[in-house]
């Protein structure tokens, strides 16, 4: 048929095909090696460190934003006051040092390693002191009268319009989002509610008491170790990422199923 | 439509021709039709080995739906939901849905294999005739109207048929007002302009009720409140939830920009705000605690809590309703009044039930306009 | 042996049948129906799909009904999702929780029937699409275009509907928001909320009240509607593309027994399986995430369904301060507008047909579908009105577009904005001029041939590539489409032209000035001897 000669050349969109090809190949290629090279970063555990090595640490890698006095700069706000809880959450979640200037720190690779950060936090307090990392009484979800629905509900109040009610984020102002909430350490989320870091409000204990953020800690494990009972989540992000599918694969799988039926075998 | 369709076109064919066709061109030595290409036989018409293979594979796909569907019975007993195992409902869900989609997709993919490969797929030509009905059923139609006109007296006897319509107008009217009773007598306006906040209420932490002090309330935080009073309202608490939720939150005090007449609605940098947007009443809750923005999630309204909540970005057009605070004796931070303005979106009545002894959020609404 | 048994089940077949249309008269249907042609084409089967896909809800929402419960009363959580346990919720929400936790299989059908809702409306829109695009709407075709179209807006209404039922922070926001937009209505809009809401938002009444629509009165109306489609269907028959001998007079394909029933019985089979197989891997509106519906919290990433995004966004993308306050009384311009803008679309979409015979002035009935390269001007029309609607669709999902691509949320608005009112018109040229090329394209190959790629010398040095002429089905095919030209304004009795004439002229030349005519036997004659 003439038909079939007039386009018995490559199609047109073979060349896209290939160039996207060849994107995702050099991508997977780079993302291999970059983390390849990531795991030989040296991981070293040092002996107790005192808060002299914690100011030692600090001038070398906080001062230049945060003032070598700890009341800030224009890069940087004040550090009086915030105490090793809200050190710990920033340093041991890669978010500080920060990697650039921006809307709000993004988490990047940990630069310290936990003795480190403690002696940062224990010299800070020389300044002014701030709340103290959290007891591992607070931490620990499998202790009795750890109500997960009682976390659930305060988590769906006072947490959910940012982290959006599965913890998978959202958006806030002018660039800055509220990350999702999937495995991450106790520790960490307590300290968040604690500090209110970054544009986050501060969570204390007058507000939700030490027994509720326990609660609220055990709801996010719950999530994280009960994936969802209806199969693959999506991404937990809600109708958007639904209507998406539907159109997409749903309507894409049943549009190629018409495509064959109304062809005619050779 | 084109030349070669008048040409071979029969006598009663150009009667439909004649149907204006507007300014659509008439091409005088267009092609004409060469008719159906001639029919080509598939592998499974020529080769009956073929049609062997494609009947087997139908029987097949028949064979694979009836195993999906013996699959989904089994499933369904071998795989129970069991108490609070969340995995179970997940490995129900799963296997039952494989079996019942295999029971169908094979149904689905056999017949339609059947279709393409061994039924005849020659095509076949209908004839099309114009939509309307034949000059005889038309003249019919239009004789049985005349006929039924004539019997009943239809136009002749004005009088009863114009009642007929009158009585027709008017039957379904009760019906209208039968659904009065959908909403309560009290007043609209009235029930909305209201809510349970009163002076001396003491503001409350969502959801266990547990007064706030004053010096609970830290620089940066970030409280969900409704009014301690609001447990009493038993049969309409939510009703009575969704017009009082208020967001307080506490910033420096010389972040704050307050104007004169709002000087004493907060107390020491901590103000309280309505939570329900005045957009479309989506809870605006995200409190950016060091811009003092506070974005809804539902259309991105932002308002700035540190200048009266004013709007910065989005669709609301009015600031949120600031609920005045002061402390009571015991340190307790308490309602100084019910909101100057009716809380949540706007609607046409809005202005009656603005506080004229606080017109500051009209005033600023009249800038404004 | 088997010759009896053959005999015997034959005579009971016959036996059958003439009982049956001894009671019936059931030979006169099969007779007129059995051998109906219906044309081949895979975008022929798209209205298909929403057929089946609302079968399937049916089917799925019927099990539903057996186990939901529309109750607002107030009840405490004792299922067996740990993170609910104890927690004060309505009967509504606690069924909807029972189908998923309790019932085997129930959240497999929650999500068959959602997944099938989100597919039913979006095969709807595609369905039309591939309507209007080939102008199968056109006489005597609009009636039931208006028909479809009021499927659609049906469809549409059965989703919310459904949408709000489980009463969970999601749902209860969805409500909130119209409950906002309504009060926004001028003059009534106060009064019509407190009547939909039975007093307060959310009061007590809402979701009972919502449910008797969702499976009683919506689907009754739907039902008789997509009766009536389908009847039009059979009395117009179904449109075809131009091809050789397929013309306006006949209609080519398969007979409806035995080959399209058994394709369009297994397409059934297909749509619902694939359904089957989605809702079987792939979760849908995990209700239990969401908590039952407090006015306090919210979600980040609070959306409808898809076909309702249009609205949402629609409401994203209005600028502050849209109110302005008169006489004492609020005018709401942030909610009247886009409610304007939104139905007036609509309303374009639902007479486009009558606006467009209008135009042309073309009376006679058309059973040719177009392609869409033939009538431009349609065409861009088209794909103007996609982008409008995407836009506001994509606005529905602003943030989630600032949190994946990283940008500023507000910056997202601003470029939506603008491509709301610059992205039609830009598509509006674009499509015409690609649709205009197609065409030329076309004729190229009509008269000069297709390129076959082979290259030969010519004696004198020069290198050409050698074109084959096309075989006379294919030329057919491309030569066969109608074209109209700008009708001219003639002067009325009184030798005036009357301001409605002179509209339409000017529709007209905007709709026809640019076209491109299919090639005659003559041009083609020319173009040989040229060689």
């Amino acid at each position: 048929m003439a038909k079939r000669k007039t386009s018995g050349r490559r199609h047109p969109l073979a060349s896209a095909a290939l160039l996207i090809l060849g994107l995702v190949v050099v991508g997977g290629i780079y993302t291999a090696v970059d983390q390849a090279a990531d795991a030989q970063s040296p991981s070293h555990s040092e002996a107790a460190l005192t808060a002299a090595d914690g100011e030692a640490l600090y001038m070398a890698n906080c001062a230049t934003c945060h003032g070598v006095d700890a009341v800030g700069t224009e890069y940087g706000p004040t550090l009086v006051g915030v105490g090793p809880a809200s050190v710990n959450f920033q340093v041991m979640t890669g978010r500080m040092p920060m990697a650039f200037q921006g809307p709000q720190a993004d988490q990047r690779e940990v630069m310290f390693t936990q003795e480190q950060s403690d002696a940062i936090g224990e010299y800070l307090q020389t300044f002014g002191p701030g709340p103290e990392r959290p007891d591992q009484e607070w931490l620990d979800t499998s202790a009795t009268g750890v109500d997960v629905a009682n976390g659930a509900e305060l988590f769906r109040i006072n947490c959910a319009m940012c982290h959006n009610v599965a913890g998978s984020g959202g958006a806030l102002t002018e660039g800055k989002f509220a990350p999702n909430l999937h495995n991450i350490d106790a520790d960490h989320i307590y300290e968040a509610m604690l500090t209110g870091p970054q544009n986050m409000p501060v969570f204390n204990d007058n507000n939700i008491s030490p027994e509720e953020k326990r609660d609220v800690i055990a709801y996010l494990h719950y999530l994280d170790e009960n994936p969802s009972a209806g199969g693959f989540s999506l991404g937990s992000l809600g109708p958007v990422s639904e209507g998406l599918f539907v159109w997409i694969f749903g309507l894409g799988s049943i549009v190629a199923l018409t495509v064959w039926l109304t062809s005619r075998p050779n | 439509m084109t030349a070669q369709h008048d040409a071979d076109a029969t006598p009663q064919e150009h009667a439909v021709e004649t149907v204006d066709r507007g300014s659509a061109v008439t091409q005088s030595d267009s092609f004409s039709d060469p008719g159906l290409p001639p029919h080509k036989p598939r592998q499974t018409d020529i080769h009956p080995a073929k049609e062997k293979r494609a009947e087997r594979q139908v029987f097949l796909w028949f064979l694979l739906s009836m195993a999906g569907s013996v699959f989904a019975i089994f499933a369904y007993f071998a795989f129970p939901i069991t108490e609070e195992d969340f995995g179970s409902v997940r490995i129900n869900n799963l296997l039952l849905g494989l079996g019942l989609s295999l029971g169908l997709l094979g149904i689905g993919f056999g017949a339609v294999h059947w279709a393409r490969q061994l039924m005849s797929d020659v095509e076949i030509s209908e004839d099309r005739h114009p939509t309307h009905g034949s000059e005889q059923t038309r003249a019919r139609a239009v004789e049985i109207f005349k006929l039924g006109d004539e019997e009943s007296g239809f136009t002749r006897r004005s009088l009863i048929r114009n009642s007929l319509i009158g009585a027709l107008a008017l039957f379904p009217l009760p019906a209208v007002f039968m659904f009065r009773d959908l909403a309560p007598k009290q007043d609209a306006v009235e029930a909305i302009s209201q809510t349970p906040w009163e002076t001396g209420t003491r503001l409350a932490i969502d959801p266990t009720g547990t007064p706030i002090k004053a010096s609970d309330v830290t620089i940066g935080s970030a409280f969900h409140v409704i009014p301690e009073t609001l447990d009493s309202h038993a049969h309409d608490f939510l009703d009575q939830k969704a017009l009082s939720v208020v967001l307080l939150v506490r910033m420096p005090e010389e972040q704050l920009h307050e104007t004169e007449e709002r000087k004493g609605w907060s107390y020491n940098g901590i103000v309280a705000y309505s939570k329900i947007c005045t957009h479309v009443g989506c809870p605006v809750a995200l409190y950016e605690q060091h811009t003092h923005h506070l974005l809804c999630p539902c259309h991105q309204s932002t308002f700035d809590v540190s200048d009266g909540a004013k709007v910065v970005f989005g669709p609301a057009a009015r600031p949120l309703p600031q609920l005045p605070i002061a402390v009571d004796d015991e340190g307790y931070l308490v309602a100084q009044r019910d909101f100057t303005e009716p809380i949540g979106p706007s609607f046409w009545e809005r202005l009656d039930h603005i506080d004229d002894e606080h017109p500051e959020s009209s005033a600023r609404t009249e800038d404004r306009a | 042996m088997t010759t009896t048994r053959a005999a015997r089940k034959t005579s009971f077949t016959s036996k059958a049948s003439n009982y049956l249309d001894e009671r019936t008269s059931i030979s006169g249907a099969v007779s007129f129906l059995g051998r109906k042609i219906f044309p081949d084409h895979w975008s022929f089967m798209l209205g298909e799909v929403a057929l089946y896909s609302f079968i399937a809800i049916l089917i799925s929402g019927v099990f539903l009904t057996f186990f939901f419960d529309p109750s607002m009363t107030h009840v405490t959580y004792e299922g067996s999702y740990v993170p609910l346990k104890g927690i004060g919720m309505s009967v509504a929400y606690h069924t909807a929780l029972d189908i998923s936790f309790e019932i085997r299989g129930g959240l497999l059908m929650r999500q068959v029937h959602h997944w099938a809702a989100l597919l039913f409306v979006a095969s709807i829109g595609l369905h039309m699409l591939r309507v209007f695009f080939t102008g199968a709407f056109r006489k005597p075709r609009e009636i039931n275009w208006v028909i479809g179209f009021l499927l659609f807006v049906l469809a549409m209404a059965e989703g919310f509907t459904g949408y709000s039922l489980p009463d969970d922070v999601l749902s209860g926001n969805g409500l909130a928001i119209i409950n906002g937009m309504v009060k926004g209505i001028p003059i009534v809009g106060t009064w019509i909320s407190y009547f939909l809401f039975g007093g307060l938002f959310p009061g007590t009444e809402i979701i009972p009240r919502l449910y008797s629509l969702h499976i009683m009165l919506l689907p009754a109306i739907l039902i008789v509607v997509l009766g009536i489609h389908l009847v039009l269907i059979v009395v117009n028959k179904h449109t075809q593309f131009a091809g050789p001998g397929k013309t306006n007079k006949n209609v080519v394909g398969s007979p409806i027994m035995p080959t399209f029933a058994a394709k369009a019985g297994g397409f059934f089979f297909l749509v619902f399986g694939t359904i089957m197989l989605i809702a079987s891997i792939f979760t849908i509106n995990p209700i239990w995430n969401y908590g039952p519906y407090d006015p306090s919290p919210v979600s980040a990433g609070t959306q409808p369904d898809w076909y309702i995004g249009f609205a949402d966004g629609a409401l994203r993308l209005v600028p502050p301060g849209w109110e302005t306050e008169w006489f004492g009384l609020t005018f709401t311009w942030a909610i009247i507008i886009p409610i304007i803008v939104m139905v007036g679309f609509l309303m374009l979409v639902a007479f486009y047909p009558f606006i467009e015979q209008w135009i042309t002035g073309d009376k006679r009935e058309h059973h040719l579908s177009d392609r869409p390269r033939n009538n431009p001007t349609r065409t861009a029309i088209g794909a103007a009105g996609v982008v409008f609607y995407a836009v506001m669709w994509a606005a529905a999902s602003s943030d989630l577009m600032a949190t994946h691509f990283h940008v500023n949320v507000f910056h997202v608005i601003y470029v939506l904005q603008a491509a709301l009112i610059f992205g039609p018109i830009i598509t509006y040229f674009i499509t015409k001029r690609v649709a205009l090329a197609l065409q030329k394209k076309d004729r190229e190959i009509v008269l000069h041939g297709y390129e076959s790629g082979r290259i030969v010398r010519r004696p004198g040095g020069e290198y050409i590539e050698v074109h084959e002429p096309l075989d006379e089905y294919e030329r057919y095919r491309l030569v066969t489409f109608e074209t109209y030209e700008p009708t001219k304004e003639r002067p009325n009795a009184q030798g005036r032209i009357s301001a409605g004439v002179k509209i339409r002229g000017a529709l007209s030349r905007w709709f026809f000035e640019d076209r491109i005519t299919p090639v005659t036997q003559s041009e083609l004659e020319a173009s040989k001897h040229d060689h």
